[in-house]
């Protein structure tokens, strides 16, 4: 399949919908559209592929309410718009997209975050992936160094190998938007792990210490929390190269649900899980007994920070022994790390100490 | 050798006025420079009022206040009154527990007399300058202008200056005083607060305040009626305390006690005075002037074994609902409230006394949505601006719910918070003030479940009136909805299908699914015309009764079409069978209104699900 049939599919999936709702209205009943609910509660594991997806709790977009009748006048909008916008081979950030929306009158979103989640909505809807409907988030996917050979088609259709150690800079090899098969092939590697980093700061510290050289690790940045592509990019390279995964974030509730999104599949997202998790990604740290047993520097929970440990006692995602331990574990002591407060003990510390250990401890010979 | 009690003596003999003064400053409302002034123009202003109503002359009065120094102001108040005669002036500004309304039982602002003349005390004891009255009592008399000050040892007056002048005015009386204070604004507890609270409870009077920076601010008469004089009525046998009934029987010109009870008391007859002598074992035939402290005590007893009717209650002088709505609108102007509502109360009793509840809401407009609500306390058109913890209204407020009214408290107790005023106003014959600066009513069971009943039925068209505003506000979204954003699905869809645009007036009656009741109020030339629109969005033909509530004090004019039913409260039609999308139209008139009057319909609807209507609320029975 081409990239212009994937294109094509998704046209005519989302046309289905616009037919939808035009029927309703000629057959004298009240349009409507019926989408799962994307919910912490209505989230479920799915055993064949490992991830966590939704449910069966659905909410209904009704033209009966206000609110509602605004959903579908946006989403025929909208489909009319990537109807075109396709057909003209062109493509649009999901800003551009909440802007654009300026022109269709009362069609108009009040916010991004309407558009954005329209979006989502109409992946759910037409199960096609946001990309193939031409639509781009803002920022591209983070960066990769590592022993890896990728093999990309530029936008002049020329096909381009790029060694991500040999022919990238210091800041290494930059994810696309769309990292699928049509636009990038993984090809040769030789490394032993993938390592996802949360910040910029010790990615860099781990390419100074030659840490993806001296350990054959392919690093990938996850900037925060990681983008889709970052995170199909993760899942691609674990399932075609079966390199175990490993995540090495802060020792704080919010990296733990970039662990998860890694890992698990993220709520917002849990239409596509099977595209995006990787369900053999591991937890590396910085753990609360890490910050016990490094004694490491910290600083105290916020409020904000208790109760989002809260909220991930009761998400089914962190349902296990390892997490319901180590977050008690973090409720009792009140305290953060971040993963550069290692740098407390030097700064090859955590090249040299920390990771050969905890790596040797979760069962890697590296 | 003196004894411990002739030591006691001489020591009580040396206390003067002013040292009586000096300890009693809190209770007589002079404890701080701020009050000091307040407290002055209060009592000046209360008498002028007085005077003006019993003489029948629209109150027209002037209050000016002078800086003399940093700390010193010299403060004028006149008034259009009858004047007093040149006799009475030295005891009337210059003489403590002078005043002609100490024993009697009418609604007055003054009740005990100490007030002027103890402004006057505090500006002797602070500045040492005397008090200037300027009177005259009518056309063709001269004006007398006395110069005054008080003979503290002896509570006396001492005249200075005492000599004729011209005036321009047929009648008034003016006072100057000079005293130490401190001049506040922006703040309930002003002078400019005092007066602004004075004007919306005393709407027939015509104010202006002169500030010591010379701004000078009006308040204007909102109407020209005077309120009714409120008649003297004799004591109730169950609120006589023993000292005041010895006191009344010795004073007494009756020969004997039956017709001493029968001809002083309220709601005692010849034979109901038979029969409280009866149980009181005593002669009926003795004179009142010869009981003895043991026959007083076994008559007071007596009182309360008999089974007597309240007391008269045309005494009290209410200010009225529309009269409380006009004021309230005037001086709350510059906060555009969004509704006002307001409740009277029928007169009640306590102890043989009777007293009556006006209460009134001031709602949303520029009022601050998180804070207290401000609470207007009035006894006998007074503003009371002190002690509010201590005050009877206080607590009525805070013991009731206000969360089921659109109001926030925490707990359903204390004062609530929100985009709201509270005016409450008393009228009594006797306020039971807590002291005698009057700034707190006692906590008296009987008044507080009146405050209470009278703000429930307040809040309860405020709450009217929100969920009324709420439920439009859905509606209004329900027509955008059904007007703009459906047939643009449908014209949207249809073009990106190429198909043609689908008809929706199905789906729109299916969306709808209501009965639509909308009212408009205009005001032209003292009339009123209310006007209300049904409209049946349903898919049915529907029946049921329609009930709009009417304001108090109102003259009805034409109504059509005719309604089944016309009560003193409401007017109820019977709308048969309205077909889907039909409207129909009802209206009525008030006469002798002025404009705000009568703002907003509240409706109610009987015999249908109150779900399907937008517009009124369910009818919860006369």
């Amino acid at each position: 399949m081409t990239v212009a049939d994937r294109n094509r599919a998704a046209v005519e999936e989302m046309m289905k919908i616009a037919e939808e709702i035009y029927n309703d209205l000629k057959n004298s009943r009240i349009p409507e559209l019926v989408i799962p609910s994307r919910t912490k509660s209505n989230i479920i594991f799915d055993e064949r592929h490992r991830v966590w997806k939704y449910g069966k709790n659905t909410s209904t977009r009704s033209a009966v309410s206000l609110a509602g009748a605004y959903m579908l006048l946006r989403t025929v909008y909208t489909i009319d718009f990537i109807k075109k916008m396709i057909d003209q081979k062109k493509s649009s950030t999901l800003r551009e997209l909440y802007y654009i929306s300026e022109g269709w009158g009362e069609g108009k979103f009040s916010s991004q975050d309407d558009s954005d989640r329209l979006a989502e909505d109409l992946e759910i809807l037409t199960k096609k992936l946001r990309e193939d409907m031409r639509l781009r988030p803002e920022e591209d996917g983070a960066r990769v160094i590592g022993d890896l050979v990728v093999e990309e088609i530029t936008r002049k259709g020329d096909k381009r190998r790029i060694h991500c150690q040999d022919d990238v800079g210091d800041s290494g090899y930059s994810i696309p938007y769309n990292v699928e098969k049509e636009k990038v092939k993984i090809k040769e590697t030789n490394a032993k792990i993938v390592m996802a980093v949360e910040t910029g700061g010790m990615f860099d510290r781990l390419v100074e210490n030659g840490f993806d050289e001296k350990r054959n690790a392919i690093l990938v940045h996850l900037k925060g929390q990681p983008a889709r592509s970052t995170r199909r990019f993760i899942k691609r390279l674990n399932e075609e190269k079966n390199i175990p995964v490993v995540v090495f974030t802060d020792g704080d509730p919010w990296s733990y649900r970039i662990f998860a999104s890694v890992a698990y599949g993220a709520i917002k997202t849990a239409h596509i899980s099977e595209y995006l998790a990787t369900p053999s990604a591991e937890f590396l740290g910085v753990t609360p007994s890490d910050i016990h047993n490094y004694e490491l520097p910290t600083d105290d929970l916020t409020k904000e920070d208790i109760a989002a440990l809260k909220s991930e006692l009761s998400d089914p995602r962190f349902k296990d022994d390892f997490w319901e331990n180590e977050i008690k574990l973090q409720l009792k002591m009140g305290k953060k790390s971040e993963q550069q407060a290692l740098a407390k003990y030097g700064l090859d510390y955590v090249t040299d100490v920390y990771l050969p250990e905890k790596l040797a401890e979760m069962g890697y010979e590296i | 050798m003196h004894s411990i009690a002739e030591g006691l003596a001489k020591k009580q003999r040396k206390i003067s006025v002013a040292e009586f003064f000096e300890r009693n400053k809190q209770i007589l409302g002079f404890d701080t420079s701020t009050r000091a002034l307040i407290t002055s123009v209060k009592e000046a202003v209360d008498n002028a009022l007085d005077a003006c109503e019993e003489a029948g002359i629209l109150p027209d009065i002037l209050v000016e206040l002078k800086s003399i120094d940093d700390d010193e102001y010299l403060i004028i108040v006149e008034d259009n009154g009858p004047g007093i005669v040149r006799k009475q002036i030295p005891h009337v500004f210059a003489r403590l527990l002078y005043g002609s309304r100490f024993h009697s039982l009418k609604q007055s602002r003054g009740q005990q007399g100490i007030g002027i003349s103890a402004a006057v005390l505090y500006s002797q004891l602070t500045t040492g300058k005397p008090t200037v009255v300027t009177s005259k009592i009518g056309d063709g008399f001269p004006a007398h202008r006395c110069t005054l000050l008080i003979d503290t040892k002896k509570n006396r007056p001492e005249i200075l200056h005492d000599e004729m002048t011209h005036w321009e005015k047929s009648s008034g009386t003016r006072i100057e005083l000079a005293m130490r204070g401190s001049y506040v604004r922006n703040r309930k507890q002003s002078v400019y607060g005092y007066l602004r609270s004075t004007a919306i409870v005393n709407p027939h009077a015509h104010i202006t305040f002169i500030e010591p920076n010379g701004n000078k601010i009006v308040f204007e008469r909102v109407t020209d009626k005077l309120p009714p004089q409120p008649r003297e009525i004799k004591p109730h046998p169950y609120g006589i305390e023993l000292g005041t009934f010895i006191k009344m029987a010795k004073e007494s010109k009756a020969r004997k006690l039956t017709s001493f009870l029968s001809s002083e008391f309220s709601s005692v007859s010849l034979q109901k005075a038979k029969e409280i002598i009866k149980i009181a074992g005593l002669d009926p035939s003795i004179s009142p002037n010869k009981i003895s402290l043991e026959d007083a005590k076994r008559i007071v007893d007596a009182f309360k074994k008999v089974k007597l009717m309240s007391p008269p209650t045309d005494c009290l002088s209410p200010i009225g609902e529309i009269l409380i709505k006009r004021g309230l609108r005037k001086e709350m102007d510059a906060l555009s409230p969004e509704f006002i509502s307001t409740d009277k109360r029928n007169p009640s009793v306590y102890s043989g006394i009777p007293f009556m509840v006006e209460t009134g809401i001031v709602y949303g407009g520029n009022l601050p949505a998180d804070e207290r609500v401000e609470i207007l306390r009035f006894a006998n058109r007074v503003p009371l601006l002190y002690q509010e913890g201590d005050c009877v209204i206080t607590r009525g407020i805070k013991n009731m719910d206000w969360r089921r009214y659109g109001l926030q408290q925490r707990g359903g107790k204390g004062i609530p918070f929100g985009p709201a005023i509270i005016l409450v106003h008393i009228s009594s014959v006797n306020i039971p003030f807590t002291s005698e600066s009057k700034e707190a009513i006692a906590n008296v069971e009987e008044i507080e479940k009146e405050v209470k009943l009278s703000l429930q039925q307040c809040a309860r068209k405020m709450k009217g009136h929100l969920s009324k505003k709420d439920r439009k506000v859905k509606a209004k979204n329900k027509f955008t909805l059904i007007s703009k954003i459906l047939p643009e699905i449908a014209k949207k869809s249809s073009e990106m299908l190429g198909k043609p645009t689908p008809p929706i007036d199905d789906v729109i009656t299916k969306i709808m699914n209501i009965i639509w009741i909308d009212d408009d109020v205009q005001y032209e030339d003292g009339k009123i015309k209310s006007t209300i629109s049904i409209t049946n969005y349903k898919n049915k033909p529907q029946s049921f009764e329609l009930y709009a509530a009417l304001p108090d004090e109102r003259e009805l004019g034409e109504i059509k079409p005719e309604a089944q039913k016309v009560e003193e409260e409401y007017i109820m039609w019977k709308i048969e069978k309205i077909k889907p999308a039909e409207k129909i139209e009802l209206s009525f008139q008030l006469m002798g209104m002025e404009k705000g009057d009568f703002e907003e319909n509240i409706l109610y609807v009987r015999g249908i699900d109150p779900v399907n209507v937008i517009g009124a609320e369910k009818w919860e029975g006369d």
